[in-house]
């Protein structure tokens, strides 16, 4: 197990590396100097080329790089030209924002995927199949920026229950909190329940026709046990590696959904820094994304060997 | 009438079909069969013939839908079980214990996410009242009693670890368990190698002759039939053709298609090197099927009584326990045979 581990470890470090040189070039690529639009289009050319050299940016770029990476393992970040703010105490800010949608999100379609694509599955052909199946290709075929801005108006603008924007720690005022999140959680959670009920349909159907399925029966197990014991388990460990490559939707999905509730999470962060030319936001930010995301997958793949004996036994 | 209330399973005028979007599948067509206490039966036939869903029927497990039994009567122990609902109560209680199952695919005939001791434990606590270790005990000595070496450690292994002739094994064990009165075995051993098959059939019907249980094989091996059988029925497009001892249809087929069916089987008791001649033609379509001897088109007797005639009902032959499905005497000196409608 340790070796997998290991192995798994080295395989999310090289990943890292690659996307810290891909952020890297990119904003090292796009036009536009980041100094002369801190600083603005009133400012003189010294002035600039002062900060330029403050900020290196006078150096050659894999200098530039290295001092970004070697300033990473001490712990700074650098600092956004545009807030003047380090990057590390912004990052500290945005995160928990975007996670406290995130992860509801992701606790919440898996859930109900599940339990959807369950029920549909062992309903097959019945009326509650054909809605479940109904909705989930109504929701997967959903544009989120579209259902956000339609949500918005009909319970924000509209009937005026829910707020239309904003957001609030849970911590500081949990209703308003819970409030706020309603629309953006449902949002974010749209496609992902859509794609872990279909997953979850498909799987369960596929193993309820499995061989040892059919020995559960011919050995007088109950029906429930079956279900619940034997089909449910089967069906569970993919679906575990399912959820894992959600991960990745509920960031994107953040990106958006930010935007359109206007959610100072790390989406509109990062939107906000691309446009600002707010290169070491962007570079850092997206490479903690992108840390996150990979040592969910390592996480992920333990639990999947954990749960599957097979893999867990050929850990030793 | 006394015979009767000998037998340990008495199937009668059993009908399956399966309603698909092309028609009524009959697969079982009007099965009757028997079963004593101690004896080993052996249906055979061709792919598709209905064994299997037979089989199934009796268990009621089949998939409905689109599968239903129509009809008939499934008496063990002197019980219709067709009375009770295929999800009932003593159905259940039926299934795994009196009445054991095992298949033909052993490999993916157990949970692989789960260890034999759990899936052993799991059937033995839902036929009897023990607590899990007691359980554990039952389910030890039931692998010991399959010949699987260290029982103890095997339980905790889990289906991948085990070879084929193993898991088919810790199925046989199951029923050892729940001491059943009748194992089914759903072509037990076609997929395992030949020196694997024979050692799980010996084994198979060791257990069945120590324990006084009694067997139902289904098999397309006549040599297997040959050397475990005590009776065979042979069945043909969901019909029973014929039946009688083994002795009777081996050395004797009285009907077509057994004649055939022996005559394509490269070697009974070792008489290698004789010529194979496999039946011309193909199984019918059994989807809408018409009440007529559906061996017609392959049969070198099919004479106009066939071809005007319904299906021949199963009927008593002079030699004692003897059935045959056929309006023909082929033995007779004036059989009508075409010789090569091939
Ligand atoms: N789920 C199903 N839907 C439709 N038809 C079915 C279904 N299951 C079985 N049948 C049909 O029932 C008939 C009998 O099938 P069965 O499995 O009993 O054959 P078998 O004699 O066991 O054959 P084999 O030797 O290949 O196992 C076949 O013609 C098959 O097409
Ligand atoms: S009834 Fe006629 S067609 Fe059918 S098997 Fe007998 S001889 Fe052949
Ligand atoms: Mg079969």
């Amino acid at each position: 197990m340790g070796k997998f581990i290991l192995r798994r470890l080295g395989i999310s470090l090289i990943i890292v590396f690659l996307v810290s040189l891909f952020a890297f070039s990119l904003m090292h690529i796009l036009p536009g100097d980041p100094a002369r639009l801190a600083l603005g289009e009133e400012a003189s050319e010294e002035d600039v080329q002062a900060l330029r050299e403050e900020l290196n940016l006078d150096k050659p770029l894999p200098v530039q790089y290295w001092l970004w990476i070697k300033g990473l393992f001490t712990g700074d970040m650098g600092y956004s030209i545009i807030y003047n703010r380090s990057v590390k105490e912004m990052l500290t800010e945005k995160i928990p924002r975007t996670l406290s949608l995130g992860i509801p999100s992701l606790i919440i379609s898996s859930v109900l995927g599940i339990t959807f694509g369950v029920l549909s599955a062992i309903k097959r052909g019945k009326w509650i199949d054909q809605l479940i199946t109904f909705l989930a290709t109504l929701g997967a075929g959903t544009p989120v920026f579209w259902i956000g801005i339609i949500l918005m108006y009909f319970f924000g603008v509209k009937l005026r229950i829910l707020p239309i924007s904003g957001w609030t720690s849970p911590a500081v005022d949990f209703t308003k909190y819970v409030r706020q999140a309603l629309m953006p959680v449902f949002c974010l959670s749209l496609h992902l329940t859509a794609s872990i009920s279909r997953q979850t349909r498909a799987n369960m159907l596929d193993v309820v026709n499995q061989d040892y399925i059919r020995t559960c029966r011919a050995n007088g197990i109950n029906e429930r046990s079956v279900i619940f014991r034997h089909a449910l388990r089967n069906t569970l460990i993919p679906i575990i590696t399912i959820i894992a490559l959600q991960i990745r939707q509920v960031i994107g999905g953040s990106l958006m959904v930010e935007q359109v509730f206007n959610i100072p999470g790390i989406g509109l962060m990062v939107k906000q820094g691309i446009m600002g030319r707010d290169y070491l936001v962007v570079q850092s930010s997206v490479l903690i994304i992108s840390l996150v995301t990979t040592v969910c997958n390592v996480f992920v793949d333990i639990l999947y060997g954990l749960v599957n004996p097979q893999i867990r036994k050929s850990w030793g | 009438m006394n015979e009767k209330k000998d037998y340990l399973l008495e199937v009668k005028n059993l009908r399956t079909s399966f309603f698909t979007s092309n028609g009524e599948v009959k697969a079982v067509n009007n099965v009757s069969f028997h079963v004593n206490r101690g004896e080993v039966v052996a249906i055979v036939g061709e792919s598709g013939c209905g064994k299997s869903v037979t089989q199934m029927s009796i268990m009621q497990l089949v998939q409905s839908p689109p599968g239903k039994i129509l009809g008939g009567e499934v008496n063990f122990n002197g019980k219709n079980l067709l009375k009770y609902g295929p999800n009932s109560k003593e159905m259940r209680s039926i299934r795994g214990n009196k009445i054991a199952m095992i298949f033909q695919e052993p490999m993916t005939a157990l949970d692989p996410v789960m260890t034999i001791g759990a899936q052993l434990v799991e059937v033995i606590r839902t036929h009897r009242k023990v607590s899990k270790k007691e359980a554990l005990v039952i389910a030890e000595k039931a692998l010991d009693s399959v010949g699987i070496p260290d029982a103890k450690a095997r339980l905790s292994n889990y289906p991948f670890e085990m070879s084929g002739g193993m898991r088919q094994r810790a199925m046989i064990a199951t029923a050892v368990a729940c001491e059943s009165e009748l194992l089914i075995a759903d072509e037990p051993t076609t997929a395992l190698d030949v020196t694997t098959q024979a050692q799980v059939m010996e084994l198979l019907v060791d257990i069945v002759h120590k324990r006084n249980m009694s067997l139902i094989i289904v098999t397309h091996n006549l040599g297997v039939v040959n050397r475990y059988a005590d009776r065979i029925y042979v069945m043909y497009a969901g019909h029973v053709v014929e039946q009688g001892t083994t002795e009777q249809i081996l050395k004797h087929p009285n009907h077509p298609y057994t004649e055939g069916l022996l005559a394509s089987v490269p070697k009974l008791e070792e008489e290698v090197g004789e010529k194979l001649v496999p039946i011309p033609g193909t199984p019918p379509n059994l989807t809408d099927i018409p009440d007529i001897c559906p061996f017609i088109p392959r049969c070198r007797y099919a004479c106009d009584k066939c071809r005007n005639s319904v299906m021949p009902p199963l009927e008593r032959t002079g030699e004692s326990g003897r059935y045959l499905a056929c309006y023909v005497d082929i033995h007779a000196d004036d059989v009508n045979e075409v010789k090569d409608n091939g």
